[in-house]
């Protein structure tokens, strides 16, 4: 088992190979559709301009998103009421809503890490490569488990997005997963895909 | 008519903390077909260790708490009116107390209610009068990530090459879970409904999955394309988490209902490994969990 720091250098990035299973510890920031969505339309594509807190927003997070990680994960979070956040339960969301935009938030933000599940498709595959980065598959609904390696929310931008969409600061010491897409054009996403298509073919003619 | 907010709190806190008996056996089940220091065996080692804190914890097993779907069989003398206040109130009261993630979000300003509640719809109730004197209340979550892999079919479908027979309907539930993949948290279950309009036949769908897992019931023939499609959706190899396996479904549930004689649907609910569902009775004051 790896251990890797957040922030993570090009290094250590290059020498993670697909299949390897590794500890994360560091600070890292949640973000999902909402969220990307946000970030494209408002500083990537500029499609529309800043308002209220959003630039204040956007400086606040580049720091930490530059060498660093992005979990695509709506948590539920205790403390809401007294303002003493804690994570009761923060397993990842299924990833691929983001292809879209992941390439392209990857780029501009420098971003190291993508944490969810269910794997990425070509885009950020490449994004990967040139970054470059790698994808980290979490398991999918164990959100107890991992919310135990959450040490502390530091913060949270956007609640106005709602709890599950907000963008949550969160330090996490030794968070489990498994890197499913490398930097070195290496999915295990695409070989599953093929392999089962060829036996769904299979099945399809019997 | 007496209050059972407090108990129906403890229904959906049961219901997302503690996972039901038949779905953690599968799971253990699962474990021991994977290889040895497999990436499959180790994310249901995680899954499994993930499912005992939840319980002792009284946390969520899942944070996507999803849809909240009720189905509420009642005997004559109760209005259906006050319970669905009742439930109302305690979907609100169990997010307060972070047994739910605050899921209902207006589709057009896109802001989360906060509380679990929105329209009529949000959450899912569904009343059916019965006979006798005892109330029962299902509850089902039902998380997004899975519920996006669910697909419909109208056959023929000649992409698949599907008929209008049994034959058919193993084909499109096998391209409905290739396509799945891992993202619908495999190893799932799968609710298939045959025939009724492309309403009734999703809802259908998704009842089936209150059967519990291992056990056959009605038709015989449907019994054998379960069996046979449990077998073949596992042999495509998706494997847990989509990481390549020997378990990608733990059980296949086919129900079948009357249809238009030009219409042929076949609906695929696919439920994730986290298969929340729990049963509350009531009988006068006396209130069960099953």
């Amino acid at each position: 088992m790896n251990k890797v720091n957040l922030p993570i250098d090009d290094k250590v990035i290059r020498a993670l190979k697909v299949g390897d299973s590794i500890f994360l510890s560091g600070v890292m920031l949640t973000g999902r559709d909402t969220v990307h969505k946000w970030m494209i339309d408002t500083f990537i594509r500029k499609q529309r301009q800043p308002e209220g807190d959003d630039q204040e927003v956007y400086e606040a997070i580049l720091p930490l998103l530059e060498g660093g990680a992005i979990y695509h994960c709506g948590p539920v979070v205790a403390g809401l009421e007294s303002g003493e956040y804690r994570f009761t339960a923060a397993g990842p969301t299924t990833s691929i809503r983001e292809e879209p935009y992941q390439s392209e938030v990857m780029h501009h933000f420098k971003i190291k890490a993508v944490i969810g599940k269910g794997g990425m498709g070509p885009k950020t595959l490449d994004a990967c490569k040139e970054v470059p980065g790698v994808y980290l598959h979490a398991i999918g609904g164990a959100a107890s488990l991992i919310a135990q390696s959450v040490q502390r929310v530091i913060g949270v931008h956007k609640l106005d997005f709602g709890v599950p969409e907000a963008m949550w600061v969160i330090e996490v010491k030794d968070f489990p997963a498994v890197v499913t897409m490398d930097s070195h054009g290496g999915s295990l996403h695409e070989e599953v895909e093929k392999q089962s298509s060829q036996q769904l073919q299979a099945f399809l003619k019997a | 008519m007496q209050d059972l907010t407090e108990a129906l709190v403890e229904l959906i806190r049961r219901t997302s903390s503690d996972l039901p008996a038949d779905v953690e056996d599968a799971l253990k089940q699962a474990r021991e077909r994977e290889a040895d220091g497999s990436a499959a065996q180790g994310a249901l080692d995680t899954i499994l260790e993930n499912v005992v804190m939840a319980r002792r914890d009284s946390t969520p097993i899942c944070q996507d708490t999803g849809t909240p779907i009720f189905y509420v069989h009642y005997p004559p003398g109760w209005s259906t009116r006050e319970l669905k206040d009742q439930i109302r109130a305690a979907i609100a009261e169990a997010t307060r107390r972070t047994y739910l993630r605050p899921n209902a979000v207006d589709s057009v300003s896109g802001k989360n209610s906060g509380n679990n509640l929105g329209d009529e719809a949000f959450p899912t109730i569904h009343f059916d009068e019965i006979e006798g004197h005892e109330l029962s209340i299902d509850l089902m979550l039902k998380g997004g990530g899975c519920e996006n892999v669910g697909a419909q079919y109208a056959l023929p479908d000649s992409r698949v090459g599907a008929g209008r027979d049994l034959e058919g309907v193993r084909k499109v539930v096998l391209d409905a879970v290739h396509n799945a993949q891992g993202k619908g948290c495999a190893p799932g279950v799968l609710g298939v409904a045959i025939g009724g309009d492309r309403g009734s036949s999703y809802a259908r769908s998704k009842e089936t999955l209150f059967q519990p897992l291992g056990e056959s019931q009605g038709d015989p023939e449907l019994a054998q394309l379960e069996t046979r499609l449990t077998k073949e959706c596992n042999q495509l190899g998706i494997g847990p988490m989509g990481f390549g396996g020997e378990t990608t479904v733990l059980d296949v549930k086919i129900e079948s209902m009357h249809r238009l004689p030009a219409s042929f649907f076949v609906s695929v609910s696919y439920m994730c490994w986290a298969h929340r569902r729990h049963r509350m009775t009531v009988q006068g004051d006396e209130v069960h969990y099953q």
